[in-house]
């Protein structure tokens, strides 16, 4: 699941990483927006929306996309 | 009697008791109570309930106690949220809006002036619209935000309670908001702490109206 400020939502997170950028020689990067990254394994992907509109996400400051990676082993094994 | 919820992770709640205890009586309601059965009114205290992972107030939302608080709400009972009270009465839905991290990304701790709006509920009866209230504030996820068409809602009917005083706006809040209430104005919420500033010694004891109100509160509804 990743889950992003909405559009037009203050994100001091990235305002404060795009400002560090040039320091270190990053120039030309704009718009830095700081997400989050939920991964989870389970047998029945149809309820993750609700589970991403119930809790990962707020849906009233939050934007979220699911990406399923079905080959996944579910033993902690690393997508091909 | 007030019940004071504790979740994992609250720090504020003892300073709640304290403060509710100068004007009337109250207890603390672990997290997992459901019955508040002989509780008049609850406070959802300041803290870090289950250390504010995922968003702060996300989780103590699905609390048992939580969800025997939205339904005492339902009734008409008065809920008092300060902090993250108010982030986990906004997370349940009790409260419109969220709280999201401050513009400044810093932990901000300090005296702020609020001007009290007019606003509705029991909590409006012991503060009067345009009185000042010096009140601590301390978080670092405090910027109100909700969508303009709502604030404009919010704002048609008495919903804004307490709006930092000019200058004084010390995250980002949309429009200075400081604190809120629900349609029925028996949900209130702030940031600010009244429960820090119940005694002349610490430099305000402004805080104690919203106490009084909330122990001269009208009941819930029987249920």
């Amino acid at each position: 699941m990743l889950i992003r400020p909405k559009e037009g939502i203050l994100d001091p997170q990235g305002k404060a990483v795009e400002r560090a950028l040039p320091a270190l020689g990053f120039e030309g990067i704009h718009d830095v927006r700081v997400g989050r990254l939920v991964e989870l394994e389970t047998d029945d992907p149809a309820k993750l929306d609700s589970l991403c509109e119930k809790l990962l996400a707020n849906p009233l400051i939050e934007d979220f996309e699911i990406v399923l990676d079905e080959g996944s082993s579910g033993n902690g094994g690393s997508p091909p | 009697m007030i019940g004071v919820l504790q979740f994992p992770g609250s720090c504020d709640e003892r300073d709640a008791l304290g403060a509710v205890r100068r004007v009337g009586e109250a207890r603390l309601v672990w997290h997992e109570e459901t019955d508040l059965s002989g509780i008049d009114g609850v406070i959802v205290p300041g803290g870090f309930s289950y250390g504010d992972y995922l968003r702060a107030g996300a989780i103590a939302r699905f609390s048992p106690a939580m969800e025997a608080v939205a339904r005492f709400a339902a009734d008409g009972g008065p809920v008092l949220g300060i902090c993250n009270g108010f982030q986990v009465l906004c997370e349940a839905g009790l409260l419109p809006g969220a709280l999201l991290p401050n513009e400044g990304l810093r932990f901000i701790c300090r005296q702020v002036e609020l001007v009290a709006e007019d606003f509705r509920g029991p909590f409006a009866s012991e503060i009067g619209a345009g009185e000042r209230l010096s009140i601590p504030v301390k978080h670092v996820s405090g910027c109100y935000f909700a969508p303009d068409e709502q604030l404009e809602a919010m704002e048609a009917t008495g919903q804004i309670a307490f709006r930092y005083a000019r200058g004084h706006n010390p995250n980002g809040s949309v429009r200075d908001i400081a604190g809120v209430t629900n349609e029925a104005g028996n949900v209130i919420g702030l940031m600010p702490h009244p429960e820090h500033a119940v005694d002349p010694l610490t430099g305000s004891d402004d805080g104690l109206a919203l106490f009084r109100a909330l122990v001269a509160a009208p009941q819930a509804a029987a249920a």
